[in-house]
């Protein structure tokens, strides 16, 4: 029903990953488009967390249940594993809290998902480093007193990150994001040349606690 | 574009349900009470709006809270559109709106103990010949929901799309999804819990003693007199808006404003614009309502308690099917966001298909009646897409 390219680039890179009958939770599902996606095309059983009243009416419509929540609060009330595939898409830069959303994601799925836009992208180091201006990009569309990313961090960072909270990486995506919808795979270098990256994640097991 | 005198939007009180005739239905057989004791002969007052499809699937029950009534929505004959208040939930239920009355069939019924046509404690006992008064057995949430499960039942609806309340119509509906799961689609839990916390019960409480201690309650056997407790019951009903309300909504209501004077009176008198309203609230509600059936409804949402001997509430909705939408609102103290959220944490728990969202409101417990728009939003597609579930055909564009 929904057109394919209603996605963006990395949901379609996260649409790809989740297999058959998966049950999925989506963080900060916006208007749901992602999660009905996954029901239709995969058979996924569909939760969302959305903190904004306006976005949760269209989960609504879409008919895609969606539990109003604050990611900064943790997911007390999800228990362990409940989750095949957990995804937290272009959500972990504006969270305030970015480890424990992190943690709990591994504590209650047994995949996880991560989208973020790349912050060591060429373009964004040039921008810094020749005009000596807060990076303004396409993937990263915001002046610095306006935007709602505050935490940014590198492919590179990430998995530093990643291993720091427990987490291995099983896949990682990179790639550049076009015009034209049609994103091109990075696989050289890329914490330079992607300017998104997609990763897949699961708990590593001595970090069960 | 957004120009209020051209668009008439769907919460406007423009769009009528149209007029309604309060029915009564009398129940065959016996009605045995969770207490144990039984009732026979109960009458049940009920409208209905919109049409019951042939397959049977579109029915919606909306259950009222403490001091509702069946006349939900809408105009009762002969009222004038002009001047008669609408039906309690008239912002909801119309053509057009959230609970729209041209695709669902709507069901509204006085509860069981209430005072608005339906068996209660005003009404005569066929043992005596005289009102029940408190003789009248007591009556638990649940005991309201069997009622009217044997209403509906009597008027050929033996499924529901959904059941809609808020408040005390809130926990008939979770009461509804967890006593007949075979027989409920969705539940929209509006402004409710699935039980009342020690806060709460000791309001209620404090107006229950104002009723019993009231000389003119005579034992609850005032009703030869032709009189009511006014004064107790009134001030049942200014203690029970003073919770329906927040410091914010009173504060711009009232402030410090004085009703008639400029300068303090330096006497008892009601001087405050708070007071005056209170007074006014009480005594309106004096003329409307029964002191017993205040004391019964009170009583029911104290008992009730969604997990019941259960060892957690996820387990209590261990069979429960229904999907949920949980509705709180920000400033709602009395039946707060957290309760709201234990409920929704034990339904997630129990993989149950639940929306939960809190609504912006400085209204306080009252903005499930005073907030249309945020409400329409959310209910409204809802209950489209459960009316789409069981009638996808009727839907296809």
């Amino acid at each position: 029903m929904t057109p394919r390219e209603l996605l963006r680039a990395d949901q379609r890179f996260i649409a790809d990953l989740v297999p058959q009958g998966a049950r999925v939770l989506d963080l900060g599902c916006g208007d749901g488009a992602l999660l009905a996606r996954l029901r239709e095309e995969r058979g996924a059983e569909v939760r969302g967390v959305e903190i904004d009243l306006d976005d949760i009416a269209r989960c609504i419509e879409r008919d895609v249940p969606v539990y109003q929540g604050d990611l900064d609060e943790g997911l007390a009330d999800v228990p362990d594993d409940r989750f095949d595939v957990v995804i937290l898409s272009q959500t972990l830069q504006v969270v305030k809290r970015p480890r424990l959303v992190l943690t709990e994601m591994l504590r209650v799925g047994h995949r996880s998902v991560v989208s973020f836009p790349n912050f060591g992208h060429w373009k964004i180091r040039a921008h810094l480093a020749l005009r000596g201006r807060m990076p303004v990009s396409d993937a990263i569309p915001y002046s610095w007193y306006d935007t709602p990313n505050i935490h940014h961090t590198t492919i590179a960072d990430f998995r530093d990150f990643c291993a720091d909270c427990g987490a291995v990486i099983e896949r990682e995506i990179a790639f550049v994001g076009r015009d034209d919808g049609r994103p091109r795979l990075v696989r050289v270098a890329p914490n330079l040349l992607a300017d998104e990256a997609v990763f897949v994640l699961r708990r590593a097991e001595h970090s069960r606690g | 574009m957004d120009s209020t005198d051209i668009v008439r939007r769907p919460w406007d009180e423009t769009a009528s349900a149209g007029v309604s005739e309060t029915k009564t239905l009398a129940l065959d057989g016996v009605i045995t009470l969770a207490s144990g004791r039984t009732l026979e002969g109960v009458q049940v007052a009920y409208e209905t709006w919109g049409r019951l499809d042939e397959n049977g699937s579109n029915a919606v029950l909306v259950c009222h809270a403490l001091s509702g009534d069946s006349h939900l929505a809408g105009l009762r004959p002969g009222e004038d559109a002009e001047t008669a208040q609408p039906g309690w939930w008239d912002v909801m239920v119309g053509p057009g709106k959230a609970i729209d009355t041209e695709r669902f069939f709507v069901v509204c019924c006085n509860v069981l103990g209430g005072c608005s046509g339906t068996t209660g404690p005003s009404s005569i006992d066929p043992a005596t010949g005289l009102p029940w008064g408190l003789r009248f057995p007591m009556v638990t949430i649940e005991d309201m929901v069997d009622v009217q499960a044997r209403l509906l039942q009597a008027i050929g609806v033996h499924r529901l799309l959904a059941v809609v309340g808020g408040s005390m119509g809130g926990m008939q509906a979770l009461a509804w999804a967890k006593r007949y799961p075979e027989r409920v689609g969705s539940v929209v839990a509006d402004a409710t819990t699935w039980r009342l916390g020690p806060q709460a019960i000791a309001f209620n409480e404090v107006g229950r003693r104002a009723i019993l201690e009231d000389p003119d309650f005579a034992g609850g056997h005032y009703y030869a007199e032709e009189s009511q407790p006014e004064s107790g019951l009134g001030i049942a009903r200014m203690i029970g808006h003073i919770t329906y309300l927040s410091d914010e909504s009173m504060h711009k209501k009232f402030g410090r404003r004085l009703q008639a004077s400029a300068d303090y009176a330096y006497d008892f008198v009601s001087e405050f614009q708070v007071e005056s309203y209170l007074a006014y609230q009480g005594a309106r509600f004096v003329e409307r309502f029964d002191a017993n059936t205040y004391l019964y409804m009170t009583k029911a949402m104290d008992y009730f308690d969604l997990q019941g001997d259960a060892p957690s509430l996820a387990d209590a909705l261990r069979g429960v099917s229904a999907r949920f939408l949980v509705l709180s609102f920000s400033s709602d103290w009395l039946f707060s966001t957290a309760r709201s959220r234990e409920l929704v944490a034990a339904l997630r728990e129990n993989a149950s298909e639940v929306t939960f969202a809190e609504i912006p409101s400085a209204y306080g417990h009252d903005a499930f009646l005073l907030e249309p728009e945020a409400q329409h939003k959310l209910i409204a597609p809802f209950l489209a897409n459960g009316l789409r579930r069981v009638s996808p055909a009727g839907e296809a564009e």
